[in-house]
């Protein structure tokens, strides 16, 4: 060992004092950190700025002006009739989302905790959506749903005749939730998985011993023990929510009407279909702010419901 | 919860279990039966669980289409240089917020953890001009540059560190008092030890660049600078309506090889995963 002290950085140790321990570790941390720290600021910090400064602007590209006009994109949002729709197609698309997506993934990792042989297979067939591509998913589901596609050739075997799912807008609505949440449950059930997991065993004995029944045992240890990975997956859910888009480019382009045209799809039209690209700036900073307000509200909420933080 | 089960309970379990699996499991089926039945009996009544006849054109027509061998080189190379972009810049910066003390580290963390904060959709626009004015539109750069170093990549940093903070000590206290640098404690102790997290980091940062689908059709428009996603959605007849049989043909190509990856390496993949959610 005295070796490699001797060979690795003789130099390093005898040279100047300015080089202290300190401040060899200052530098090595800022290299460390640096293409972290420039992507961040080139590709994250710089564009919210200049998203905010957009939004004060009226951008025409066909006249090429970019005139600054203040608050007028903000009072365009006000007045835009579309607007209240948009909000309401995601408030809906998102919590029918989280709601669905959390009580199924919670479903499917107490089933797939039970002591049953080839449990591992029915795991991985349940998670294997999560790596089939997106789109891919997309379409095949989108096939299914067509008026005469797989969903209805089943229902019409049992002699019902099933909804152009697709094309009306509480089964549209219904539909793009359904697809999303088969294609990503696997990964929050594996969470869940994991949680229970790590769910003492003696807590069951003793609840048991009492007597305590089933549900209730669930209710006042299970639940609570896994709380923390209840917050966690809902806040990653609801983030991942309002970002949908490919699904309803694919399915539904918004339609029918604007029942499932959800706040980035819109955002999307303004800025890259219409090229409004200041009023475009505006509904990301409307999308930003539900975002930021959403998790700090989680965040919050974490100290009054998770009941217990490793 | 772990107790044995009674066999009239465990029958019950696996019925159930294989219900719930059908929304599951049988859209991949669906699509690789279908895409290789005749246009006329894809939408056949009652519905064709396994084809009554084969038709492979639909193959041949996915190629002659689209560039399509093209587009799938695109979104390989794309996907695996975002991978180990990630893997670098999120492992380095990673082990400095959890193991090196330096002037600010705190509040440069914070800073980088907006990242999570900031879906890229936010900054879509803007984005989209930068790089119009440097030229990189209708190129591959926005969609490597963007996730290795802006806010995708904060995830990846996020496990790192997290993984980094759990990992004892002492190792690198001893190869630090032989006299070793911080970068060859890094590279020769810490990252080896590190398999476990790069190896979530590498499988979620690949299905993220292999998704990808906003970016591709905002920054890309000729068919082949194309990604795998956006050209599935192409495969459509004059009126701009789908045609199904090669679009599910095509889908089947890009879904099944990384299917076949996750069916022989899914341990690796879910307890990978896992351990990614656990640790946040």
């Amino acid at each position: 060992m005295a070796v490699v002290q001797q060979t690795a950085r003789p130099e390093a140790r005898s040279s100047s004092s300015f080089w202290t321990i300190a401040r060899r570790d200052s530098l090595a941390g800022f290299l460390f950190i640096a293409p972290q720290l420039i992507g961040i600021t080139l590709f994250v910090l710089i564009p919210l700025c200049l998203v905010f400064w957009y939004s004060l602007h009226e951008w025409n590209v066909l006249a090429n002006t970019f005139t600054y006009t203040g608050v007028a994109n903000y009072e365009m949002l006000l007045e835009d009739t579309s607007l209240p729709s948009v909000l309401g197609a995601t408030a809906i698309f998102s919590a029918g989302l989280v709601i669905f997506n959390l009580s199924l993934a919670l479903l499917l990792a107490v089933l797939l905790n039970q002591k049953l042989a080839g449990i591992t297979i029915f795991r991985t067939m349940f998670f294997s959506p999560v790596v089939v591509s997106l789109v891919a998913w997309t379409i095949v589901w989108g096939f299914l749903l067509q008026k005469n596609g797989g969903i209805n050739g089943v229902l019409l075997v049992f002699g019902i005749e099933g909804p152009n799912w697709l094309r009306e807008p509480v089964t549209a609505m219904i539909s793009v939730i359904v697809v999303q949440v088969f294609k990503n449950v696997g990964l929050n059930m594996i969470l869940f998985l994991a949680a229970l997991q790590g769910v003492p065993n003696e807590l069951y004995e003793a609840a048991r011993i009492d007597g305590a029944p089933r549900f209730k045992q669930f209710r006042r240890i299970t639940l609570p023990l896994i709380s923390p990975t209840i917050l966690l997956t809902s806040i990653i859910t609801i983030v991942g929510s309002l970002q949908v888009f490919a699904q309803i480019a694919v399915l539904t382009q918004g339609g029918p009407g604007l029942t499932t045209t959800v706040l980035v799809y819109y955002l999307y039209q303004q800025a890259f279909q219409f090229h409004f690209f200041g009023y475009g700036s505006t509904l990301s900073i409307v999308l930003f702010a539900i975002v930021a307000v959403l998790t700090f509200a989680q965040w919050q909420m974490r100290k009054r419901i998770v009941f217990y933080e490793s | 919860m772990k107790a044995e089960l009674s066999p009239r309970r465990q029958v019950f379990l696996y019925g159930l279990l294989c219900v719930l699996l059908i929304p599951f499991v049988f859209p991949t089926w669906w699509m690789v039966t279908s895409s290789v039945k005749p246009i006329s009996d894809i939408f056949a009544f009652p519905p064709q669980l396994v084809p009554a006849r084969y038709d492979w054109t639909t193959y041949s027509k996915v190629f002659e289409l689209q560039p399509f061998v093209k587009q799938y080189w695109n979104s390989a190379y794309i996907a695996a240089l975002v991978t180990i972009g990630t893997m670098v810049v999120s492992s380095m910066a990673g082990y400095a917020f959890a193991r090196i003390r330096f002037p600010f580290a705190n509040t440069i963390f914070m800073v980088v953890l907006l990242g999570l904060l900031i879906p890229s959709e936010v900054t879509i626009v803007p984005l989209f001009q930068m790089f119009l004015k440097a030229g990189m539109v209708n190129t591959h750069w926005p969609l490597i540059l963007v996730p290795i170093f802006g806010a995708p990549s904060v995830f990846a940093t996020f496990v790192m560190r997290q993984f980094f903070i759990a990992l004892p000590v002492e190792l690198e206290e001893a190869a630090r008092v032989d006299g070793l640098g911080r970068f060859k404690i890094f590279r020769k102790i810490a990252l080896p030890l590190a398999r476990p997290a790069l190896a979530s980091v590498a499988i979620f940062t690949f299905l993220h660049s292999w998704n990808l689908y906003l970016e591709p059709i905002v920054f890309l428009s000729s068919a082949d600078k194309f990604t795998l996603p956006q050209a599935l959605t192409q495969y459509t007849d004059a009126y701009g309506g789908p045609m199904w049989n090669i679009q599910l043909a095509a889908a089947t190509l890009t879904a099944l090889p990384v299917l076949i990856v996750f069916i022989i390496a899914q341990k690796q993949f879910v307890e990978g995963l896992a351990h990614t959610g656990l640790k946040g």
